[in-house]
């Protein structure tokens, strides 16, 4: 089996279905020649032509718009916005015309795109470059919201994602491109969209969160486990949209007690969805209420502050306390 | 031609085939119609026009819902359609229901998807259009990608795409326009230039020479037509489908046109528009100029318009009954269309309309 880092994995992702299927295109800024600003489509253009992975003019809309037009036409698009913060520019066409266009068209078109892009905080990158906008997808009708957090995953995810036969959002962390190898099967295997994956078991409280803050939760957990001699279950929800909820009911039937840890701010964001969620389904088994470990509601401050505002094994800790001191 | 440091955009003149009397005054670019095809030109606008006349009324009665009136465009909309081969594709704007229903879309889908009835918008098989889209120039971009999704199959079809004057200040227009010319797409993007955006006049639209000068920028071509003389319409889709066929890129067509009622069925023309200006364009209306032409070549008669519009109010009124009569959608109908597989959230939702 290979080593692979997530930025390596996503790519193999994406070269099995290029290979294994004619209908599927990759297409975006800087995707072709240079394999992107981060080198994830690298040696794409090369394989597999020009005329399946292929540059586009600097322009969200239209990368979206060309997506859901090709989509009509029988294709599979993997469309990539370059960075997060730019992706307002192609809402319309992600959130309301891919997603759209099964119930517009009665069931007679499908939108099979996946949207990928790169977010996620801690690597100090240029402003609006990081944003965690995964809210803002979850409560669009129609679209499917995917994050993983590791290579294994990651592969496996995209190629769920690309044969999807609805629009996926992919979001891939920055920080986790290179952070770490693990092993990856070679060619084609799957991991199912909206199952979640309890990452470490345990039975005294359950962690619930995704990307990036599944390794800053495990090391929190790590932490708590040493200092009071509690067992931490931590849940990777791998899919916003659909979330996994029995996953996290089971969890909580074991351990009565969770919190939700998400790198974006705190208000109406997925943790708020888990815990409603968590309420209509095992309110009886809480022995406390679930806490939210989040950012503030401010904008992203990028760069210089943005280590103190995103979520940290101490405010996980902090909150699990809570919790479990209820 | 001397360079210059300045960029200089000539003053265009539409392209004209009719006079406003019925009589060709631009023998060469006289397209090459049959008898047959000319007629079926003017019954379709014919047609058309009472269409409109009718879902005017039937909107009145609470029998349709959001409805777009078209009296005015008949010539751009089913001359630039009649242009085309079935395989073409076409994305329409908000107005353009009868470039998709003459392209194949049966007329109760039409009333259905007006109702807001989700089966409206399931195009039959084999019928090559997209429903007529809500969010201004959104359609450009589909239509850019439906180009790109032909020339990708080597299929030697065109798009065409539609929006108004309004239409072509959005980001999308200019998005489109562009990926267009960087990838020689087989698409023609038609803007009904009829004067106002809703209420908004032209001349606060663009500074722009004419929305056809846009292309410019795009590097594809561009012309602008008479949109109330069918054949200069028929003329200029034709050649562009030509160009697109034969692989050389994409065409914007700034078709000047006027619409005769109101943007919908809401606002008041009287506040924005002056009587003057609507009797000068009452004067260009294209089913009576073509009609002086085929009547002095003893193709058309009084009579052939009464049994055209008898005919017209006949389908409708069939059509209008066919959609009344269909089952209404259900909210867990609904539910089901969202996904191709309903997710287990949704299967619970569900459950609370069933």
């Amino acid at each position: 089996m290979a080593q692979m880092n997530m930025k390596e994995a996503i790519r193999d992702g994406m070269r099995v279905e290029l290979k294994r299927d004619p209908n599927v295109l990759l297409f975006g800024e800087d995707v072709g020649k240079v394999g992107g600003v981060f080198r994830a489509t690298e040696g794409l253009q090369n394989e597999f032509s020009e005329d399946r992975v292929f540059d586009t003019p600097l322009a969200e809309s239209a990368i979206g718009g060309l997506a859901v037009g090709l989509a009509v036409q029988g294709f599979r698009p993997i469309a990539e916005i370059q960075f997060v913060g730019f992706i307002y520019e192609a809402l319309d066409q992600m959130a309301v015309q891919a997603a759209r266009l099964r119930y517009r068209s009665g069931g007679r078109y499908n939108a099979p795109i996946t949207f990928r892009t790169p977010f996620g905080g801690g690597v100090k990158a240029a402003e609006l470059h990081t944003d965690a906008l995964e809210g803002l997808l979850v409560q669009t009708p129609g679209i499917k919201v995917v994050v993983p957090s590791n290579p294994y995953d990651a592969k496996g995810l995209m190629i769920s994602a690309i044969r999807d036969n609805d629009p996926v959002f992919f979001m891939e962390h920055l920080n986790l491109y290179h952070a770490f190898r693990s092993e990856v099967p070679e060619g084609e295997y799957t991991v199912p969209i909206g199952k979640a994956n309890v990452v470490k078991e345990g039975s005294d409280v359950t962690i619930i969160t995704y990307g990036m803050m599944v390794h800053t939760s495990l090391k929190a957990a790590e932490e708590i486990e040493k200092t009071k001699g509690v067992k931490v279950e931590v849940i990777d929800l791998r899919t916003l949209m659909p979330l996994d909820i029995d996953t996290i009911v089971e969890s909580i039937k074991k351990t009565n007690r969770a919190i939700v840890v998400q790198e974006a701010q705190k208000t109406s964001g997925v943790a708020a969805e888990v815990i409603a969620q968590i309420n209509e389904k095992a309110i009886l088994h809480l022995e406390a209420p679930v806490l939210r470990v989040a950012p503030p509601d401010t904008v992203y401050p990028f760069a210089q502050i943005e280590d103190a505002w995103l979520p940290n094994p101490a405010r996980i800790i902090d909150g699990l306390n809570k919790v479990l001191d209820f | 031609m001397n360079k210059s440091y300045e960029v200089y955009a000539q003053e265009v003149e539409p392209l004209s085939i009719l006079s406003p009397e019925g009589k060709i005054i631009n023998e060469e670019e006289m397209p090459n119609l049959s008898d047959d095809q000319l007629k079926e030109l003017m019954r379709r606008m014919v047609f058309t026009r009472t269409w409109d006349e009718r879902a005017v009324n039937l909107g009145r009665q609470g029998r349709l819902g959001f409805y777009a009136p078209v009296s005015g465009q008949e010539a751009t909309m089913v001359g630039s359609e009649f242009a085309l081969n079935k395989e073409d594709f076409v994305c329409p704007g908000y107005r353009d229901m009868p470039q998709i229903v003459w392209h194949g879309l049966p007329l109760y889908q039409a009333f259905l998807y007006s109702r807001g009835h989700q089966h409206g918008g399931q195009i039959p098989e084999g019928v090559n259009v997209l429903m007529p889209q809500i969010i201004i120039g959104a359609q450009i971009l589909h239509a850019t990608g439906v180009a790109m999704g032909f020339k990708k199959r080597n299929q030697k079809n065109v798009v065409i795409t539609y929006t108004g004057d309004g239409g072509s200040s959005e980001g999308d227009f200019y998005e489109g326009l562009n990926f267009a010319g960087v990838f020689k797409l087989p698409a023609i993007y038609v803007v009904q230039n009829n004067g106002y955006a809703i209420t908004t006049p032209f001349s606060k639209q663009t500074a722009a020479q004419s929305v056809a000068h846009k292309a410019v920028a795009a590097g594809i071509k561009g012309v602008q037509v008479d949109g109330m003389d069918v054949l200069a319409v028929y003329k200029a889709v034709q050649d562009a489908a030509e160009r697109g066929r034969n692989g050389e890129g994409a065409t914007l067509i700034e078709s000047l046109t006027y619409r005769f009622r109101p943007h919908s069925m809401a606002d008041d023309t009287t506040k924005y528009r002056t009587k003057e200006e609507e009797g000068e364009w009452s004067l260009k209306d294209p089913i009576i100029r073509f009609g002086k032409y085929l009547e002095s070549k003893g193709l058309w008669s009084d009579e052939d318009t009464a049994r055209v519009k008898d005919e017209a109010k006949a389908s409708v009124a069939e059509h209008i009954k066919k959609a009344e009569t269909t089952e209404k959608m259900t909210v867990a109908g609904l539910i089901d269309s969202m996904f191709e597989e309903t997710p287990q959230h949704l299967q619970e939702q569900k459950a609370d309309f069933s």
